[in-house]
């Protein structure tokens, strides 16, 4: 018997819009062969641009933007439906193939209800009527461990929260019975600790209605948990390609193994010294609310050392960033910095302060200006803080380039022609040319692909040891946090709930709220999310 | 108290307030104008002692808050006083020609709506091709032409070559609401295709906006045909940028029409203001231009609160 879908040699092609370039074809896909059986689950994992999602869309026969597919055969229950005309690709899109994407939030109308939502396509292709695809999608809900299922749909997308949202997508893509589910991304935008009980949703949906899958991710622990077989795609061509045993345990190419054994910093944490940042009880509130979103916190930052701030999102870390930098003044408590106590508020600190407190953001794409080339944007902190000028900036900024491992052609480059990892490291040589005493990193690798965070994170820690900069480090992903931090605080909910040196708080034992977080990692271990739950579950049974 | 109670209750508290000011400044602008009306009423050749008679009359001789407060006074009882050319009863004058003006601009608005929305979704389904490009071709050479040659171009289409339609829009009281349909049918048309071009390049705009989201690709992926995507998924997203150009030309319908007014000689607002400009009938354009701005507050209101109950976020917060 055929498989349910046998892709053959695929070949897809877009046209790109190079600035002040003639625009030219871009080979996204090549040669891309792929089968899934019924009930089975196909992991695709690459970086991004690696043509995951382009692949994944492929099975319902979907170009984003002017994306073709323009070679090889996409076999789906013995019919190539390339060849098919756009009403026979209507009736096959939302009846044999479904689709979740990433952000639920962004993929849902926000002016429909849940319900109505979910049982369209089920409606429109006239598979059930209204009372039994309801019946099901609250079937679907409950199974989804999606709270007060009888009344759930009633309610609209912005009503619910992002790990409930993306549930009801799994829910909206189940309910019309399809033969395969394409899931793009589906826990990626989640908190650790929100995607584990996702994941274990959608495992255990796939199981129970017997639906195919493809699931693309780039985290290839997560991948580990939920497919039978792998496709490792890289630049759009197939790396590795074999049942999720062999990919994760006896990796046969360079690329996969890299992939598997990521994040391999061995960072040794360093002895106390003296501060060069304090921070105590500091509680802070936004303007016209009356909420503290941070409570009472209190901090030590070593010189030269790296203090990581995790916790999920909505946990105050990057309210503790404003604060630290003066753009929320903190309602209450104190903030000494270098030795010297720093004035609340962002206008009244001195060039010094600013100068030796810097900053490096998330999103280097919109930390910069598009219009400014890489040497007026490094060159800018030497100008304003040192005075620097004419040859002797551009000697400088060129000292900074080598600094950061981009050589000499990049100084007149603009943003738009740079890598996501060239740009956070622009972003990082601005922040050192102001020759800092702490930089403040907010989820600074957290858009970057494993294996660049991977580079910048050395990058980092090299500069660390060279100039004695210290980092606050922001962010929620816990591998990051071993990587790089000698000190850590885990907030939660505005508070800190865990401070200490690296080993103390990732040694048991733990407070109830780190040992949740710390255990939702997804390790790159076959078969690691159902111990995970078993546990849980033989935990607060004996509660 | 919910919150959409509130946002309403304050927008139709601004609206008043905007009233107010626009009524303040209707009177200071009335009489910033040169010229006395006293001397207007009885001519060149009055006596100084007649014309001070008549200012002591007409009250003109009070401070000009006092009048204003009287002024107000007055229209808040429903009293716009009495036009200074003919000695006629404003609130009476206006009533009847409020009526007419608003059957005109509701006839219009019942085809022109519609009409607009829909050639608009078409448009925006059709985008780049040739649906898109006829009707945009079309609703944009009806807008380019002035109203005026419109007007005759329709009359003499529907006059002459083909003899459907009366030329003139005659009203009268005692018409029954067939007669009167027909009557106006002709400035209907033109006022259709005047107002036509604006609306349906919005409602395209505005759909073609939500297109880009992602919902919409979800909606395409469900394998829904284009014209449910666009009415289901996009068009409840894009209802207030719509609804908000709609109500400038609704507005437009009641307060802007007075060439297509004289063209066919229908008796509205519209010419009634014209004439009293024309005279120097000050109370007459005070009442008239206070009865614009009101129209024009009430339906922007009104479309505000319309953007408000479209919004899912403010009508089911958290």
């Amino acid at each position: 018997m055929p498989d349910l879908l046998e892709i053959r040699n695929l070949r897809i092609e877009a046209t790109s819009y190079p600035p002040g370039e003639p625009p030219r074809d871009v080979v996204l896909v090549d040669d891309v062969s792929v089968s899934v059986a019924k009930g089975k689950v196909l992991g695709l994992i690459g970086e991004s641009g690696a043509g995951k999602s382009t692949i994944g869309l492929s099975a319902m026969a979907f170009g984003r933007g002017g994306v073709r597919l323009t070679g090889g055969e996409i076999v789906l229950n013995g019919r190539d439906i390339r060849t098919m005309g756009a009403a026979g690709l209507r009736a096959l899109r939302g009846r044999e193939v479904t689709y979740v994407a990433q952000s639920a939030a962004a993929a849902f109308n926000p002016a429909k209800r849940l319900m109505e939502q979910v049982i369209e396509t089920s409606l429109s292709h006239g598979l059930m009527g209204r009372a039994e695809a309801e019946k099901r999608a609250v079937m679907l809900f409950r199974k989804l461990g999606l709270p007060d299922p009888d009344n759930f749909g009633s309610r609209y997308p912005h009503q619910v929260s992002g790990g409930q949202l993306q549930r009801a997508m799994t829910a909206m893509a189940l309910c019309p019975k399809p033969d395969l589910v394409i899931f793009d991304e589906p826990t990626t935008a989640l908190d650790v600790t929100t995607q584990i009980d996702v994941l274990a949703a959608i495992k255990e949906a796939i199981r129970d209605t017997g639906v195919a899958a493809l699931y693309i991710t780039h985290d290839l622990a997560v991948v580990a948990q939920v497919a039978d077989d792998i496709l490792v795609l890289r630049h759009g061509k197939k790396v590795e390609y074999g049942p999720v045993a062999q990919i994760i345990t006896d990796p046969q190419e360079a690329y996969t193994r890299a992939l598997v054994s990521v994040r391999s910093i061995d960072h040794a944490e360093k002895p106390e010294a003296p501060p060069v940042l304090s921070v105590q009880n500091v509680t802070a509130r936004y303007s016209g609310t009356n909420f503290d979103v941070l409570k009472n916190v209190t901090l030590d930052l070593p010189a030269g050392q790296t203090l990581a701030v995790v916790g999920e999102s909505g946990s105050g870390k990057s309210t503790l960033a404003r604060a630290i930098t003066g753009l929320l003044p903190p309602s209450q408590g104190r903030i000494t910095f270098a030795g010297r106590s720093l004035s609340a508020n962002l206008q009244s600190r001195s060039r010094d302060d600013l100068r030796e407190l810097q900053m490096i953001y998330q999103m280097a794409d919109t930390a910069m200006n598009p219009r400014q080339t890489v040497g007026t944007i490094i060159g800018r902190p030497l100008e304003f803080y040192f005075g620097l000028g004419g040859e002797e900036k551009r000697k400088r900024v060129q000292e900074l380039l080598d600094e950061i491992e981009m050589g000499k052609g990049f100084i007149d480059r603009y943003p738009a022609e740079l890598s996501g990892g060239q740009k956070q490291r622009v972003c990082i040589a601005r922040a050192l040319a102001a020759k800092p005493k702490l930089i403040i990193c907010d989820e600074v690798t957290s858009a970057l692909d494993p294996l660049v965070a991977d580079g910048i994170l050395k990058l980092l820690l090299e500069l660390q040891a060279r100039e004695h900069v210290a980092y606050l480090f922001i962010t929620h992903d816990l591998a990051t946090v071993k990587a790089i931090a000698d000190k850590i605080a885990v907030m939660y909910r505005g508070k800190v709930v865990r401070y200490g040196s690296k080993t103390d708080v990732l040694t048991p034992p733990f407070d109830d709220y780190t040992d949740l977080l710390l255990s939702s990692v997804p390790e790159m271990e076959i078969g690691w999310l159902e111990q995970v739950l078993a546990h849980r579950r033989m935990e607060s049974a004996g509660n | 108290m919910h919150p959409i109670l509130k946002l309403v209750a304050q927008r139709l508290a601004l609206g008043l307030l905007l009233l107010l000011a626009v009524s303040l400044l209707i009177f200071l602008g009335t009489e910033a104008l040169p010229g006395d009306v006293a001397q207007a009423i009885l001519g060149q050749s009055a006596t100084p002692e007649a014309l001070a008679n008549m200012r002591e009359a007409l009250g003109l001789n009070q401070p000009a808050y006092v009048r204003y407060f009287q002024w107000l006074g007055g229209i808040l009882t429903g009293d716009f006083g009495t036009a200074l050319t003919n000695g006629q009863d404003i609130g009476q004058a206006i009533g009847q020609r409020l009526g007419n003006t608003l059957f005109l601009a509701a006839c219009a608005a019942a085809i022109s709506v519609p009409l607009a929305i829909l050639l608009g979704l078409l448009a925006a389904r059709y985008n780049g091709r040739w649906p898109d490009k006829v009707i945009s071709g079309l609703t944009l050479s009806t807008i380019s032409l002035p109203e005026f040659v419109a007007a005759y171009f329709v009359i003499f289409l529907l006059t002459q070559v083909f003899p459907i339609f009366q030329p003139v829009a005659m009203v009268f009281p005692g018409m029954s609401f067939w007669e009167r349909l027909n009557a106006v049918a002709l400035p209907v048309i033109v006022l259709v295709l005047v107002v036509l071009a604006h609306m349906m390049r919005m409602t395209r705009a505005a759909i073609l906006n939500v297109m880009q989201s992602a919902y919409i690709e979800t909606a395409e992926l469900k394998g829904l045909s284009p014209m449910r995507v666009i009415w289901q998924h996009a068009f409840p997203n894009a209802i207030a940028p719509i609804v908000s150009v709609v109500v400038l030309n609704l507005a437009y319908l009641v307060v802007g029409v007075v060439v297509v007014e004289v063209v066919f000689g229908y008796n509205a607002l519209g010419q009634y203001l014209v004439d009293h400009v024309a005279k120097r009938d000050l109370p007459v354009v005070q009442a008239v231009g206070l009865i614009f701005a009101a129209v024009y507050i009430g339906l922007n209101i009104l479309a505000d609160v319309i953007a408000i109950i479209a919004n899912p976020r403010l009508r089911h917060p958290k």
